[in-house]
């Protein structure tokens, strides 16, 4: 536990400023690169998980815990839109049978 | 050198890894390591409920739930048409400049200072428990229905329609 805590003291803030940015950038790129749904819910995913991670690491640094509650609910609603999102995209798939975001054009407007 | 230089690089590299491979099964495993990576970061932190509930919620729950609609939708070989080349290279360039966006951003602030556990207890159950069921009852009571309304959405939305006559 001593060393963790030693541990963590040499990495700057900003480090993890810049790591939960990499990582949401990745996400984002995800999203616009892939075609197949399923791989875009991962990058949302993705991105969540960077937000997560920042506002851990803020908590931490200001000694609040208010920051990890608010991780938690994140997880609690990530859980509940990854399940809604996937159904959503079984029922697609059933009607045009791909998972091509393309296949769902006729909602621009 | 620092771990958590090690396990950032790791993480990055496998996200990276998630969004470039073709196969969706192998994308959705290297996702499942990027999350691993996330739970050494928690434990890093020293925030071990979120460490668990991350190795719960997001390695058990959701990477399974992922695995299972591949899985229904037979979709274990690369059937996905790609972007083209210049749409790809176009998402890219977005994407780094919100990259680089950010961190001009970030260098107007003063945030070299290395991040000091100011109280190294906080992320543990007991104190987050008794911070939730104090301060964030009725918040969490919510998240309750939330879940219990996704639920029943889900259900409601994967099941097959009845014939229509």
């Amino acid at each position: 536990m001593e060393n963790i805590v030693q541990n963590l003291q040499t990495v700057p803030l900003n480090h993890y400023i810049l790591f939960s940015t990499l990582i949401f950038s990745i996400g984002v790129i995800g999203v616009l690169i892939r075609r197949n749904m399923i791989i875009m819910m991962m990058s949302i995913e993705l991105m969540l998980n960077a937000v997560n991670l920042l506002l851990a690491a803020f908590s931490v640094h200001h000694g609040d815990s208010s920051g990890q509650v608010f991780v938690f609910f994140i997880m609690a609603l990530a859980a509940a839109e990854v399940a809604v999102g996937l159904a959503i995209i079984i029922m697609v798939y059933r009607n045009t049978k791909s998972v091509d975001i393309d296949a769902l054009n006729k909602l621009r407007w | 050198m620092s771990l958590f230089y090690v396990v950032a690089l790791l993480s990055t590299f496998f996200a990276l890894m998630t969004i470039f491979t073709k196969n969706p099964v192998h994308s959705v495993l290297y996702l499942v390591i990027t999350f691993f990576t996330f739970t050494v970061h928690y434990i890093l932190l020293n925030a071990q409920f979120l460490a668990v509930v991350n190795f719960i919620v997001y390695m058990g729950a959701i990477m399974v739930l992922f695995l299972f609609v591949l899985m229904l939708l037979n979709m274990n070989e690369d059937v996905e048409p790609m972007k083209s080349t210049l749409v790809k290279v176009m998402a890219v360039i977005a994407g780094c400049c919100l990259f680089v966006t950010v961190c001009g951003a970030l260098h107007l602030f003063d945030t070299q200072t290395p991040l000091i556990e100011k109280d190294p207890s906080i992320g543990l159950v007991k104190n987050l428990g008794q911070v939730l069921f104090k301060e964030f009852l009725l918040p969490f009571e919510l998240s309750s229905l939330l879940l219990l309304t996704a639920m029943v959405g889900a259900v409601l939305l994967a099941k097959k329609e009845p014939k229509r006559i």
